[in-house]
Formats: C-alpha cells, sequence, structure tokens
C-alpha cells in the first residue's frame, strides 16, 4: 500500500493557498485538494486517504480513487510529493 | 450522521507571476441548466447525447430585432434566408414565417425552398454552380437569378431563346472596399469595368430583365465601414443604370457577412467587445445608399441575406464528458462527445461553453477533445472550466450557424435535432443517423455478399 513522502516546511493554509520555501513556487487547491494534502502530510496510505474523504463527503471509494490517482500524479509533476 | 458535503475532484493549480490580464471576459462560473426553460437533462434523457437544440424564440426575436432596425433606416427592406447558413426544414420555415425569402446557392437548396412551398419570385438563385436544368427551373418560376460570370450569363441567353421566356436577373458584383482577403472570386468586378459590361450585355437582350444589383463583400466581416463603401458603389452603379438606360431597378442585394457574437480563434478581445452591433452595420449600409439621391417611390427595395448573426445564437450543443485525463506536461484534457465533424465551427471560434450542472467555483485549464479517434478532433485548446466528472454536461453556445450544414458523417453517427419551440415545447427536427440510413446508399458488389 503506497505511502508519501511530502517535503519538510510546505506550508499549505486553510484557504488551500501553498507555498513551497525551497523554491518559492506557489499553488491554490480546492477544498478537497486540501484535505487530502493535510491527510498525506500526516502519513496515512492512499486507502486511509479515500476512506476519509468518503466519510466527509458525498463520494463513492471507486470515483475518490480514481480522482486520488490523479491528484497524486499531479503532486508528483510539481515535486510536491514523493513515494516512499 | 451530519450530511456529507458535495464533492468535487481534487484540484491544484501552480500560480504564475506576471501582469494580469485586465482584457477578456471573466472565467464561467454559473451553470447553464436551462434551454428556454427546458431543462437541459430532461431534454438529454428524451433526446440523448450530444444533441443540438434550436430555439424558436430566439430566431423570432433575431429577425424582428434585425428587420425593425433597418427598416428603422432605410424604408423599404426584405430579409432573404441564407439556406447554406442553417437548411434544416424547421429553421427556415421560421424564418420564412417572419417574412423572409430564400436565398439559395444550389439546386437542392432551390429544391428545398419550393419544397416548403416558396414562390418562385421569392426565391434569390446565387452561387457559381447553376445547372442548365436549375437554370430552366429558375426561369420558369421567375425566380430572381444572381449571375456569377459570363459564361453563365451567355448560358441563360441561350436558354431564353431556347424557351422562349424571359429570365429576371442581377449580377454579382464585387470590389475593394478596404478589407483583406478581398472577394473577388465571385461575381463580376466594380473598379475594372466588368459589372457594367455585364449590365450592357443585359441590357442589350430582350429576354433578360434586369431587376437587381447584388454584392456580398465577405464574411464575419468586423468593419461596418466595409459595407458603407459597398453601399455608396451599388447606389452609384444604380443610379448610372437609371441615367444611362432609363431603368429602374427593383433592389439592391446587400449580401450577408455580418459578424455574430463568437469569438474566433486567435482574437485577443471577445466578439461582444470588437463586433460591430446590427445598428451599426444597418447605419453604414443606409448611409451608403444615400448616395442613390432617389426620390421615395423609386428607392429600391434592400435585401439583406443576414444568416450567421440571426442565427447563431439560436443554436445550441448539449455535449456529455467522457472522460477526464492529464497530457503529459500536466494540462488537464475532457474528452466529449461531439466531435469536430459536428462541430465545424470549432476550427475557428472560441465557443461559449458552460457546465449544465451545478458546479464548484474553483477552476482548471483544460482542453476540450471529440470522440473521433484523430488527432485533429479538439475542440478547445485551451479553456478555464470547473472540475467535471464522466457523464457531467456542457452547452456549447452559438452553434446555429453553419453546424448543421457542413457537418459531416465521419466514424459516428449525427446526433438529433430538436427545436424548443415558442410555447416550451420541443419537436425532433432532425433525427438521429442510424447504421440503416448509412448503409442504405452503399451498394456491396454480389461477389462480396455472403450467400
Amino acid at each position: 500500500m503506497s505511502k508519501y513522502m511530502i517535503p519538510a516546511n510546505l506550508a499549505v493554509s486553510d484557504t488551500g493557498f501553498l507555498f513551497m520555501p525551497s523554491t518559492g513556487e506557489t499553488f491554490t487547491l480546492n477544498e478537497i485538494g486540501r484535505d487530502i494534502f493535510k491527510l498525506l502530510q500526516t502519513g496515512l496510505t492512499e486507502d486511509e486517504v479515500v476512506s476519509s474523504i468518503c466519510e466527509k463527503y458525498d463520494c463513492d471509494a471507486s470515483t475518490c480513487r480514481k480522482d486520488l490517482d490523479d491528484f497524486l500524479g499531479q503532486l508528483k509533476n510539481y515535486s510536491l510529493l514523493s513515494e516512499l | 450522521m451530519s450530511e456529507l458535503k458535495r464533492y468535487e475532484r481534487p484540484i491544484i493549480n501552480k500560480q504564475y507571476s506576471g501582469f494580469m490580464n485586465k482584457f477578456g471576459t471573466s472565467p464561467i462560473t454559473t451553470p447553464k441548466t436551462e434551454i428556454d426553460g427546458i431543462a437541459v437533462n430532461h431534454l438529454v434523457e428524451q433526446f440523448g447525447s450530444p444533441l443540438f437544440v434550436m430555439s424558436e424564440r430566439r430566431i423570432r426575436e433575431n429577425q424582428r430585432n434585425a428587420y425593425r432596425i433597418f427598416k428603422t433606416r432605410y424604408p423599404k427592406v426584405q430579409f432573404a434566408w441564407s439556406y447554406k447558413t442553417n437548411y434544416l426544414d424547421a429553421v427556415c420555415s421560421v424564418f420564412h414565417s417572419e417574412n423572409s425569402w430564400a436565398e439559395v446557392v444550389s439546386e437542392f437548396e432551390y429544391d428545398k425552398a419550393r419544397r416548403l412551398g416558396i414562390k418562385g419570385d421569392n426565391i434569390i438563385f446565387n452561387g457559381p454552380d447553376k445547372s442548365r436544368e436549375a437554370l430552366v427551373k429558375a426561369i420558369r418560376n421567375k425566380s430572381k437569378i444572381h449571375i456569377d460570370h459570363f459564361d453563365e450569363l451567355y448560358l441563360i441567353i441561350e436558354i431564353t431563346e431556347q424557351i422562349q421566356m424571359k429570365a429576371e436577373v442581377a449580377i454579382r458584383i464585387n470590389m475593394d472596399v478596404g478589407v483583406y482577403p478581398k472577394w473577388d472570386r465571385f461575381g463580376f468586378n466594380y473598379e475594372n469595368g466588368e459589372a457594367w459590361q455585364a449590365i450592357k450585355r443585359i441590357m442589350a437582350n430582350k429576354n433578360l430583365k434586369l431587376v437587381g444589383l447584388h454584392t456580398h463583400i465577405g464574411t464575419y466581416m468586423m468593419s461596418a465601414e466595409a459595407y458603407r463603401i459597398a453601399a455608396t458603389n451599388m447606389a452609384l452603379l444604380t443610379r448610372s443604370i437609371r441615367d444611362e438606360y432609363k431603368h429602374l431597378l427593383q433592389y439592391i442585394d446587400m449580401g450577408g457577412g455580418f459578424a455574430s457574437n463568437n469569438t474566433l480563434i486567435g482574437q485577443y478581445l471577445p466578439a461582444e467587445q470588437v463586433v460591430p452591433s446590427l445598428e451599426q452595420f444597418a447605419d453604414a449600409i443606409s448611409s451608403g445608399l444615400f448616395s442613390l439621391s432617389f426620390s421615395a417611390e423609386d428607392l429600391p427595395l434592400l435585401i439583406l441575406e443576414t444568416g450567421r448573426a440571426l442565427v447563431d445564437d439560436a443554436g445550441y450543443l448539449i455535449t456529455s464528458v467522457l472522460a477526464n485525463k492529464r497530457l503529459s506536461g500536466g494540462k488537464r484534457a475532457l474528452i466529449i462527445d461531439a466531435g469536430v465533424n459536428i462541430l465545424f465551427t470549432s476550427f475557428w471560434y472560441k465557443h461559449k461553453i458552460s457546465p449544465a450542472q451545478e458546479c464548484g467555483v474553483y477552476q482548471e485549464e483544460a482542453a476540450i477533445y471529440g470522440p473521433l479517434c484523430m488527432n485533429i478532433d479538439c475542440v478547445r485548446e485551451s479553456i478555464t472550466l470547473p472540475s467535471l466528472k464522466q457523464g457531467d454536461k456542457l452547452i456549447i453556445e452559438h452553434v446555429g450557424a453553419y453546424d448543421m450544414t457542413q457537418w459531416m458523417q465521419f466514424i459516428t453517427l449525427r446526433p438529433n435535432v430538436v427545436m424548443v419551440m415558442e410555447d416550451k415545447s420541443t419537436e425532433l427536427i432532425r433525427k438521429a443517423e442510424t447504421l440503416e440510413y448509412i448503409i442504405e446508399r452503399e451498394n456491396l458488389p454480389a461477389k462480396f455478399q455472403k450467400k
């Protein structure tokens, strides 16, 4: 089961504004994106993230997993995430 | 248990520093959930997706508005519906019920207009391709034949001698109105005297009656001034014919070409900020026609063949999201069930595209591709849209002009077309194609047929 590492000192605000001090890059996340990012920061696995999101939002696990895959790809693309 | 929150796909957008774009329109955040009061979901349930939807109400409003605008500036005005813009029977019939004549450019369109009960003398027959049979038909029906070239002129002379009938003709005139590209492939040139030569030839023939002059200076014209120049030239020529031959023309046909509110690909500002209004076009044409200096009773009828500007915003295309995917650089791409084969105008327009259901306010840049297995099937290279999932609906607006005549059957079948009527009922005005419809015209040689 995949676990991910997020670079240290990345800051994400409650409104979904993300700042990477090492490069000065900034990003914005929608509400679910922000929630997922914070869950990943706590070290949850993919399955745990999906369960957690489905408890809070009106979606099925399959849709959530599909969208999570895409989102993780985006985070990796921006070097905001690496697989352990 | 607490109520679950509305779900949408997680999105992350990288922020780029730089100057803000102070031009253009804001991204679309308001969904368009209905067309003329009919819910999009209801339309899709009943007629499927993709689905073209025409609005009877909007067509009538556009036509009445255009007539009022021109009629308040010039006393004698007649519109002729440009069949090539959209020749679905129902669409043509709405225009005809608003007193529009028919403007056709082929024998097929001519026959279509006659089928709809349009009187021969209310049909303007344009175009470079008129067969002998089509010309005979038009002469017998007293239709207004707009001659495109000398070969056609001489063919008409030959036919009138053969069938011993007079033909009512006009000539199409091309001219330099200061815009690029110059449309000089149709008709007779004004500046080099070719048009006057054609007029002299017609006036000298007892079987030909010169009833009007026609010009059509271009398409999607973004300069009203060009129409003023064209109308002035037409007026001067009309006056010369009166002075030289003591002959009053029945009409001046200024053609069409007014731009609609669709933004062109590569155009920096949105169409609503740069396209002249119909009032501006009407001002330009009527001021040009003042050069006639005729008495009120001698003024020729002003004919307009406006197509795009009257029907574009009366057409919608409902389409469904088939898939979301990422391009190699991370850009989002949407695949929808409507391709460029039914949305031909996406090659030159940036259509307004709105989600048809409630959606989040967070937006992401995306490319929109059609379902065809062809690289050219790109409906939009880049657009900012909210999160959409498989099955969500989009509405592509301003597709009433040319999409339903230039579309082609390719790989898949062309969809239903419905019209939302003024009383809010819906009518199927063109059935979706079937495999049987496509293969009906084919013939399989006997040796390939299975015994």
